[in-house]
């Protein structure tokens, strides 16, 4: 569905993740963060925003399962302005409103853009999921699938589309490994046998590190959309 | 004309947002009126022969030919909630943008410039439908069967409803979803020759109220 959309005459939004705005500017870059529910895709969205937003113009488009839940997290975190977080319905399907139907997504990633933009980033958070869920490429242009260490430690090699094909794999909660009997060398390993070359962080939001490794991708992945 | 394009447009999984609404089904749940299959088909019913046939009307007399903002402006005053203005505005703005990618053409492009809000989703589904070299028939089966479709999938997502009792709900209703279209391109002939006041004004009072209720919710499942 490439069709030439960028010179779209009737300034009516364009059908998919084309580059570029109808009038010529270059769109906000898209990440989408999937992955099961509870592993951390919410806070990890909210230390991103604290992370990029002195640097970028960012907004968020949640995905809940139950309608407002994470928005309204985030909106009492207080990481981003209320007018640049928005709330997409799901109709109990999470996975179709980022993969088989776009459409409510695209409207809401287009609404910010309109009303706060111009943004350099607009990260759209899944509603909690299984491990086959993964973006459509219609809707981001990059996607990073987030799973805990508390989740079980064999998710890496059970695989399932997110784990293996999304662009950046988080293994988030590492503080909790001792507790929940799960081990990190073996996470590591099992999911660099899935992905191959794809990254891979094992991240705890607890720790001195945070969200830095995460927030570091996200910059590369700008200068790489804006290059 | 392809037969084929209408199985297109028709199918559920045609990405233009339908999924993410309920047709009125999660307020009926949680009030208590629809425990099981039997109030579905009863819910079902009501809404074909109010919402249901004033939708196929209005796809019909699009897609016929019918001026889209006096059409547009005939479902706006068929639809008192202001809740359901918005969601058929939303789904329309939605289908604008499925429907270009899929059959492009000048009437699609002129429909998304004219309503950068979104048109009511009938009158879209109406230049949908002759964008796709379909007749006023084809756009009055669409928006009739969706009437009711809709409600069905989310009752059982909803209460867990036995997926094959809800497709039997359906099936029992199809003959009552030929003749309301068959009223609905009849009203859509007519009102090609006399104007858009001649389409059915037929009304679901509870829906266009708990409508209302639902989208003060601040936990919901589904968009309307």
């Amino acid at each position: 569905m490439h069709l030439d959309h960028s010179h779209d005459a009737t300034g009516a939004p364009v059908p998919s993740a084309d580059a570029r705005r109808p009038d010529g500017r270059r769109r906000a870059l898209r990440i989408g963060l999937g992955g099961p529910v509870g592993s951390g895709k919410t806070a990890t969205v909210a230390a991103l925003c604290r992370a990029l937003r002195e640097e970028f113009s960012l907004a968020v488009v949640t995905n809940d399962i139950y309608t407002r839940e994470d928005a309204e997290f985030l909106l009492r975190e207080a990481v981003l302005p209320p007018e640049r977080i928005a709330a997409v319905e799901t109709g109990a399907c999470p996975h179709t409103a980022i993969r088989d139907d776009i459409s409510a997504n695209l409207e809401a990633v287009e609404e910010l853009e309109e009303e706060t933009g111009p943004l350099d980033l607009v990260l759209v958070e899944s509603g909690g999921d299984n491990l086959t869920a993964t973006f459509s490429r219609g809707l981001v242009d990059a996607q990073i699938f987030v799973i805990d260490v508390a989740g079980g430690d064999d998710i890496p090699r059970k695989g399932g589309p997110g784990v293996t094909t999304s662009d950046l794999l988080v293994v988030n909660k590492t503080d909790l490994a001792p507790y929940v009997g799960s081990d990190l060398a073996r996470m590591a390993a099992d999911a660099k046998a899935a992905r191959g070359e794809l990254p891979v962080v094992l991240q705890s939001l607890r720790g001195e590190g945070g969200v830095g490794e995460v927030a570091a991708w996200v910059r590369a992945r700008l200068a790489a959309w804006t290059a | 004309m392809s037969r084929a394009a209408l199985l297109v447009l028709a199918d559920g999984r045609f990405p233009a947002g339908g999924h993410a609404h309920s047709g009125g089904a999660e307020a009926a749940v949680r009030a208590g009126r629809i425990t099981g299959a039997a109030e579905l088909e009863d819910f079902c019913r009501g809404r074909l022969h109010t919402a249901g046939l004033v939708a196929a009307s209005v796809a019909a007399a699009a897609a016929l030919g019918c001026e889209p903002a006096g059409l547009d402006a005939a479902a706006d005053a068929r639809t008192p909630s202001p809740a359901l203005r918005l969601a058929a505005r939303r789904l329309g703005r939605q289908l604008v943008r499925a429907a270009r990618a899929t059959w492009p053409s000048p009437g699609l492009d002129a429909l998304a410039r004219d309503f950068p809000k979104g048109a009511h989703q009938p009158v879209v589904l109406g230049l949908t439908a002759r964008a796709a070299g379909l007749g006023p028939e084809d756009a009055a089966y669409c928006a009739a069967y969706e009437s009711v479709s809709g409600p069905a999938t989310a009752v059982v997502r909803l209460l867990g409803l036995d997926p094959f009792e809800a497709a039997g709900v359906l099936a029992r209703l199809a003959p009552e979803v030929d003749e309301v279209v068959g009223r609905a391109v009849a009203a859509a002939r007519d009102a090609a020759v006399e104007g858009v006041d001649v389409l059915p004004a037929a009304s679901a009072p509870l829906l266009e109220v708990c409508a209302e209720a639902h989208a003060a919710w601040s936990v919901r499942l589904f968009a309307s």
